[in-house]
């Protein structure tokens, strides 16, 4: 590439292997079952705060593990919302992620950012790795490998093809004796932790946590999700957690590229929300295009003026 | 093996769409008895089979199944001890999973669904076994997604899934209405062998009169949210389609005229 110098190559990639943690969580909840969580935004940013306040105490390994607890939990809170209080799924989220922008902030000791200079992080732990050029991208391969393989047996678990399941059919998961409430509450825990790890990672490996770091999130990580989905296919499981990943890479050297060709990086949430929208509408657009030419072609047939 | 004791159910109570579906009705079912059930639209066919599965809650009676009190129970629950198959064919299964992986989810029914495999080889064996049983090569497909199958594979592979690991209960709702008649008549056979193998307490709804008679060893008719009529037995034996349409017309009142009732 002409256009990118290596270290913007190399750091975009670094972005989409974290981020990828991210949609792999929002490929549970928007996937395989089917709910739009929008929890997201407030999750990813719970995981930032947990890892960054855990960092400043010295901690960091800590920090992780806590963010994956914490995403959990944010996850489980819209699940019962939405199974045991009956309110609509995408509202659901919308109330966590809004009590959340609150609790980060408590989180957070009320400052809207903390700063990691100059403080260990799991990025800089390790002292025997190759160089630091590569530590970052290593330790974050080595966690997303380590969380889609682990993913993915869960997947082939009896509990994980009931909640592939829900998504699929709740009607049959109740029929054949599973709680489709418990199978989502499952579902939406996991899908936060991942979300709220991607986030604590995020935190760690820019050194700072921010309470609005977390807005679009949801929707960067479906641009992810459809774009791997677009490029690498759907046929198995394995390649659907392969091609969020590579989606999601493939979405950082894109934003990195347009902002090489000069794209102001304020502008960088309007072209995500672009990007998703055009993805979704496109089924819609293809068939209005082909009745469009139907009617043209049975116009032209018949030489008789369209209604 | 069933005791359902006077189940009232009556939806949107105190709106002006207020509809009595169901009203104290009691039946009881022995054993591997196989029973049809008739009726017209609206008689409470599917409201009496959803009450029973869990999916609406009576506003009385009770419902006793294989000795435990299921009235109050969740759907879920009710399902570890019950089978059921749909009139929608796209109801029964998963159809982003594959055969496979929706005959796991339901041969996993009623054992705790922990972090153990999802189908280990021999689950594989077995279920090639059992999908050899329909007689649709569908073993040969094992490993293929649902969504590639036909109405009629579908609903004779929900029927396996319904059937297997010998539920207590087996609800059939209309199952076959929504197949063409060749396959529909596959799945009604299906139906017959896997309840008379496995001994199976039935109840299955149809629009078919002739299937009712044909089918079981008893036959209900329902009219607005009553039993009107339980043929067993002689009685049964002797009953003929145009009786039961003229019994039924001259009970309810109302002329059918309607031929997917007689015989689709």
């Amino acid at each position: 590439m002409t256009l990118m110098n290596l270290a913007t190559v190399l750091s975009s990639v670094e972005l989409g292997v974290i981020y990828a943690i991210m949609s792999l969580g929002v490929f549970i909840s928007f996937r395989t079952l089917n709910m739009p969580d929008l929890t997201v935004d407030g999750s990813f940013v719970l995981g930032a705060a947990v890892s960054a306040v855990l960092c400043t105490a010295g901690r960091p390994l800590a920090g992780i593990i806590l963010a994956l607890a914490a995403g959990a939990l944010a996850g489980s809170v819209t699940a019962l919302l939405h199974t045991k209080l009956k309110i609509q799924p995408i509202l659901s989220g919308i109330l966590t992620m809004l009590a959340l922008y609150s609790i980060n902030l408590k989180v957070m000791g009320n400052r809207a950012n903390i700063p990691l200079l100059n403080q260990k992080t799991i990025f800089n732990l390790p002292e025997w790795m190759p160089g630091p050029d590569y530590a970052a991208l290593i330790i974050s391969l080595l966690l997303l490998f380590t969380v889609m393989i682990l993913l993915y047996f869960f997947l082939k678990t009896k509990i994980g093809l009931v909640l592939r399941a829900t998504g699929d059919n709740e009607q049959m998961v109740r029929a054949l004796g599973v709680s489709t409430d418990l199978t989502k509450l499952i579902g939406l825990a996991l899908a936060n932790a991942l979300v709220a790890l991607s986030g604590a990672l995020i935190a760690q490996y820019q050194s700072f946590a921010d309470v609005g770091m977390g807005i679009g999130m949801v929707i960067i990580g479906l641009a992810s999700v459809i774009i791997g989905e677009a490029i690498f296919g759907t046929s198995n499981l394995l390649r659907r957690l392969i091609a969020v990943i590579l989606g999601s890479i493939v979405y950082r050297l894109a934003i990195a590229f347009a902002l090489e060709l000069g794209m102001p990086p304020t502008d960088l949430k309007l072209i995500s929300a672009v990007i998703v929208c055009a993805a979704l509408s496109m089924p819609t657009i293809k068939e209005q295009l082909s009745l469009l030419q139907q009617r043209y072609t049975a116009a032209v047939n018949n030489r008789g003026r369209p209604l | 093996m069933l005791k359902i004791n006077m189940i009232s159910k009556t939806f949107d109570r105190g709106s002006v769409n207020e509809k009595k579906a169901l009203h104290q009705v009691s039946l009881s079912l022995d054993e591997g008895e196989f029973v049809t059930v008739i009726g017209g639209n609206g008689a409470g066919k599917s409201t009496l089979l959803n009450c029973i599965s869990g999916v609406h809650p009576v506003d009385e009676g009770s419902i006793i199944l294989d000795g435990t009190d299921i009235t109050f129970s969740p759907e879920y629950k009710r399902s570890r001890l019950i089978g059921r198959v749909f009139q929608n064919p796209l109801l029964g299964t998963a159809f982003d999973m594959t055969i496979a992986e929706n005959l796991a989810i339901a041969w996993a029914r009623g054992k705790p669904h922990g972090l153990s495999p999802g189908i280990t080889r021999p689950d594989k064996a077995l279920f090639r076994e059992q999908l050899a049983l329909l007689g649709l090569d569908l073993e040969e497909r094992i490993n293929q997604k649902v969504k590639l199958l036909s109405g009629g594979q579908r609903q004779a592979l929900t029927l396996l899934m319904a059937t297997m690991g010998r539920p207590k209960l087996l609800l059939l709702d209309e199952h076959t209405a929504s197949l063409d008649p060749a396959i529909a008549k596959k799945v009604l056979h299906l139906t017959r062998k896997f309840v008379s193998e496995e001994k199976l307490t039935t109840i299955m709804i149809t629009h078919n009169m002739k299937a009712a008679l044909e089918y079981g060893s008893r036959t209900i008719m329902m009219h607005e949210g009553q039993i009107i009529l339980d043929l067993s037995g002689e009685e049964r034996a002797e009953m003929t389609v145009e009786r039961l349409v003229k019994y039924f017309e001259s009970r309810s009142g109302v002329q059918l005229e309607n031929d997917r009732l007689l015989l689709s």
